[in-house]
């Protein structure tokens, strides 16, 4: 068993950890942040996407020893700070860019991960990023649409070219 | 001008919130105090006598609450089939007994052997590691013609052999069907495959049993699309708990598809090791063990014949299918490739005579249940494509062929034993050819083919029956399960509302869309309205989310309630105006007296119901509470036409979609934004189907494809792209039987696009001379290109 230490969300937060425990299992099941998500064990779903120091990471593909004094961000932490949808969240809302809700959490973590690497992505661009996260309900159209316009694009504009 | 609100409005979903800020109340977010944890030891052998299951090891294990063998559940009843088929000798089907964990022989990769019981979930599977388990292999029944076989070792030796059932529809027809096709002009045969596929909601399965000693009650959370079923077959069938002692929840639900449909033997796990532990226990799948526990979909192989006559009439339809049910029978399986398969294979057209079989397979693989469509989309590609290889046969339009065949009076008695009450086959096909742009796909192909590429036009026509109904037709069918659906509307005092429902949302979006329904009739905003779902210990006795019922038989339900609702609060609202019922009108959430200035509030009405002081206590109750169960009349029929471009590469055979149209007849919508949701996810599964998803055995009954590293499922760049792409419900012809006039959209996507995106390959390798005329779903790069060669 290991302690571990990091800041989640801006907050401090440790645990005893198994070596073998994953971040996943530690923002789950350790501070009951139980936004990020667990679809899949082989690191493809991409459900429990957060970023670690800035990046994006699949948090089952790490083990919670290795974030030891990170700065973790998950999906609770998104929102603007008077509680309101932040901009990419509301642009999944205004888009329908979700259904059962399951991926989401992974799919607005991956979307701020692109946006701020590439902050006017093209269509092709965000649907070759989203390689990693897999939504069965949507099709992806209309989160495909939420991210363009979260990036503040015309996304009706770039529908009709 | 578009609405704001009420129906048909594209109001934004409310749960929206809960999900994006990651507030969810999914099953594995759900931890009880003092839960312990199961993992259940998996057959990793398809076919075999348990010869030794040692878990003295095992139990001394750091963490070990209990572990469990078959032994545990003597006298536990086994997981109950909930349809019965019976063959056309007048048998009913060979139905083995399917039992919580294996009993003295495994019979598929994944079948539960026995299950510990520890502290941590770690530590369970620590611990299931060191049982031995020791299985005298026996060969494994994978393919169905093999299990068919004279000799063929058996799945289940109790039983006579591996035939489920043989299954005749319209056994009355079958003669004249064969003297039809030995006589017609034509005849188009084709011979074809419908891939096994896994359903994959993003959220594994996950069940918490949890019991109360001190009031004998036990409750499990599980995800479930429907937990009044899971209770009623739980209960009363496997573990013999009255429903009163037991309450299922089915909180937020991460998908569905069909496969959260069915009671699962690790439900049923759950809630009896709660008690026989005296604490909570708690199993979360992976993705591995969903694969090979979660049950199945499609997996038919089907030699099918189309009989026209020499003016291109359809004189008559034959089907032969084999349908695979896996090792056990699911809790519907039994009805997929015959009730929801046999009566849809009339489609959009005026074929007079039809008859198909179907022979049900006993194999050593995961049972085999509905998966989004569950037999309409087995149905509507064997018709679709023969059609479509009819057309090339003869040298006539594949549109025009379709055209000339659509039934075009309603209401529509087929051979096959359903009713159309609604439809316009033809106003599809021109909204779908005129998104499509059809006239400029010459054009289109001619620049594909300057950049080296093969395209093709694929069109496809199907119908859907959904909201499967009535309950005394489904009974005389083999249903052991009455399909109605049941809403209560609670008014509170100060006038908001609750409608707790049978139906369940798993991604639906049932919060928003229900109470635009209520908010519409009442006059009262929306936020007035809160949707209750998925306990049942909150919501009548319901049965749940499939099929594309919810709308059309859950939300009656609910308009069924809401107006005895109003019925009572026009009494009241007549005797606090002092006016006559026949005169009180109810609009913008107020009671006017007709002709007059006079009225009172909804609020005012709602408050006089629970504060009775000026009220006609001599005629009615205080109180505003009102149940409906409603039953639907018939099924309804959506139709839709759709169209697909693909482009192929010739070098590698890889297929991808360029151009994508859907033109559907759901009847009324109540969301426009969601119902297009709902076709953008369907499509997205029919392409899966289509060129990327499957299912894979081997020889020896080994699960090929039990990761997302086997199984492909679409991704956001194999899907078309936004401007090629358009989802369409501007034609509706109102359902005549249900209040809202609605069909359900839920699985319209995934039943039409696969035959769509099929035909649509076949045309580009046509177009360059290749003499193919059908490739197996998946078409892969592997399959085209070899077709090419």
């Amino acid at each position: 068993m290991a302690q571990v230490t990091m800041t989640v969300n801006g907050k401090a937060a440790s645990g005893t950890v198994e070596g073998r425990t994953l971040l996943s299992g530690f923002l789950r099941d350790h501070l009951g942040l139980t936004g990020t998500h667990v679809g899949c064990d082989t690191s493809q779903c991409g459900a429990c996407v957060v970023h670690v120091n800035g990046e994006a990471v699949k948090a089952c593909t790490m083990l919670a020893a290795e974030a030891d004094g990170a700065e973790v961000a998950t999906i609770e932490g998104m929102a603007n700070a008077d509680g309101s949808l932040n901009v990419i969240q509301q642009a999944f809302q205004d888009h329908h860019g979700l259904q059962c809700g399951f991926c989401t959490p992974g799919m607005v973590m991956s979307a701020a991960a692109l946006l701020k690497e590439n902050p006017k992505p093209s269509e092709a661009e965000v649907r070759d990023y989203l390689e990693g996260n897999i939504c069965r309900c949507t099709g992806y159209h209309n989160i495909v649409k939420a991210i363009l316009a979260a990036s503040g694009q015309d996304v009706p504009a770039m529908a009709a070219e | 001008m578009p609405k704001d609100s009420g129906i048909g409005a594209s109001n934004k979903r409310r749960e929206d919130v809960r999900f994006l800020t990651g507030s969810g109340n999914y099953t594995d977010d759900i931890n009880l105090a003092g839960q312990a944890y199961v993992h259940f030891l998996r057959s990793d052998v398809a076919h075999g006598t348990l010869t030794n299951v040692d878990t003295s090891a095992a139990a001394s294990m750091p963490g070990v609450v209990r572990i469990f063998t078959a032994t545990d559940f003597d006298g536990v009843g086994g997981i109950p089939c909930g349809w019965q088929v019976t063959s056309k000798d007048g048998n009913v089907m060979q139905e083995p007994v399917h039992p919580i964990m294996a009993t003295g022989k495994v019979r598929h990769v994944g079948e539960m052997i026995a299950a510990v019981v520890a502290e941590t979930a770690e530590q369970a599977r620590d611990a299931a590691e060191a049982i031995v388990v020791d299985i005298d292999e026996l060969p494994a029944m994978v393919d169905m013609k093999a299990a068919l076989a004279d000799g063929a070792t058996k799945v289940h030796d109790d039983l006579t052999d591996n035939l489920c059932y043989d299954w005749g529809f319209v056994e009355e027809n079958r003669e004249a069907v064969d003297k039809a096709v030995s006589e017609a002009a034509h005849v188009t045969t084709l011979e074809l495959v419908n891939n096994r596929l896994v359903a994959n909601p993003m959220e594994p399965r996950v069940a918490v049993g949890d019991y109360a000693r001190h009031s004998d009650e036990s409750t499990l959370y599980t995800t479930s699309q429907n937990p009044h079923v899971i209770r009623l077959l739980m209960g009363a069938f496997v573990l013999g708990i009255p429903e009163h002692k037991l309450r299922v929840v089915a909180p937020d639900v991460g998908g569905g598809f069909g496969t959260k449909i069915f009671h699962y033997a690790e439900e049923a796990f759950c809630t009896f090791a709660a008690k026989a532990c005296n604490r909570p226990v708690k199993w979360t799948s992976s993705r591995t063990e969903a694969f090979m526990s979660d049950a199945h979909g499609r997996d038919h192989v089907t030699k099918i014949e189309l009989a026209l006559d020499a003016d291109n009439n359809f004189t008559a339809l034959r089907c032969l299918t084999h349908a695979n049910m896996g090792a056990y029978l699911s809790t519907f399986a039994p009805s997929i490739p015959t009730w929801l398969h046999g009566t849809l294979l009339a489609g959009n057209y005026k074929t007079p005579l039809i008859y198909t079989n179907v022979k049900a397979v006993f194999t050593n693989t995961v049972p085999v249940d509905a998966y989004r469509g569950a037999g309409r989309p087995e149905a509507t590609f064997q018709l679709e494509r023969v059609i479509d290889k009819a057309a090339r046969e003869l040298g006539v339009d594949p549109v025009d062929l379709r055209r000339q065949n659509f039934i075009t009076e309603f209401p529509y008695a087929t051979p096959v034993a359903v009713e159309y009450d609604t439809g316009d086959y033809h106003a599809t096909m021109d909204k779908m050819l005129e998104l499509a742009d059809r006239d400029g796909f010459d054009a289109r192909r001619k620049a594909s083919e300057a950049n080296g590429k093969l395209r093709g036009f694929g069109v496809n026509c199907f119908i859907e029956a959904c909201g499967i109904a009535p309950s005394n037709l489904v009974g005389q069918l083999g249903a052991r399960a009455g399909l109605y659906e049941s809403a209560t509307v609670r008014v509170n005092a100060t006038g908001g509302l609750v409608v707790m429902t049978g139906s369940h949302s798993h991604g639906q979006g049932h919060e928003t869309t229900f109470p635009q329904v209520v908010a519409e009739m009442i006059g009262i905003d929306a936020d007035q309205i809160e949707i209750v779902h998925g306990d049942t210990a909150r919501t009548p006795m319901g049965m749940g989310t499939y099929g594309s019922r919810s709308i059309a038989v859950g939300g009656s339900a609910m308009v069924r309630a809401t107006e005895k609702i109003i019925n009572k609060t026009k009494k009241i609202a007549a005797h606090l105006l002092e006016a006559a019922e026949a005169d009180i009108e109810l609009k913008d959430g107020a009671f006017s007296v007709a002709g007059t200035d006079k009225s009172v509030t909804w609020g005012e009405v709602t408050l006089a119901a629970y504060v009775p002081h000026n009220y006609p206590l001599e005629d009615i109750e205080p109180g505003l509470e009102e149940t409906a169960f409603y039953d639907p009349a018939n099924f309804t029929y959506p139709s839709g036409a759709y169209a697909c471009e693909v482009e192929v590469d010739p070098d590698t055979g890889t297929v991808t979609i360029e151009r994508f149209v859907s033109a559907d007849d759901f009847g009324n919508v109540i969301n426009p934004m969601i119902v297009e949701g709902q076709v953008h996810g369907g499509i997205a599964q029919g392409i899966g189907q289509a060129l990327l998803e499957n299912c894979a055995y081997d020889e020896s009954g080994q699960l090929l494809s039990a990761s997302y590293m086997d199984y492909t499922m679409p991704r956001a760049d194999n899907l078309p792209r936004m401007e090629h792409y358009t989802v369409d419900h501007s034609c509706q012809t109102p359902c005549t039987h249900n209040p809202l006039g609605v069909k359900g959209c839920g699985e319209a996507g995934a039943i039409g696009s696969p035959p769509t995106v099929i035909n649509a390959v076949i045309d580009a390798l046509q177009s360059a001379g290749h003499k193919v005329d059908h490739i197996d779903m998946p078409a892969t790069p592997d399959r085209v290109w070899a077709a090419m060669q």
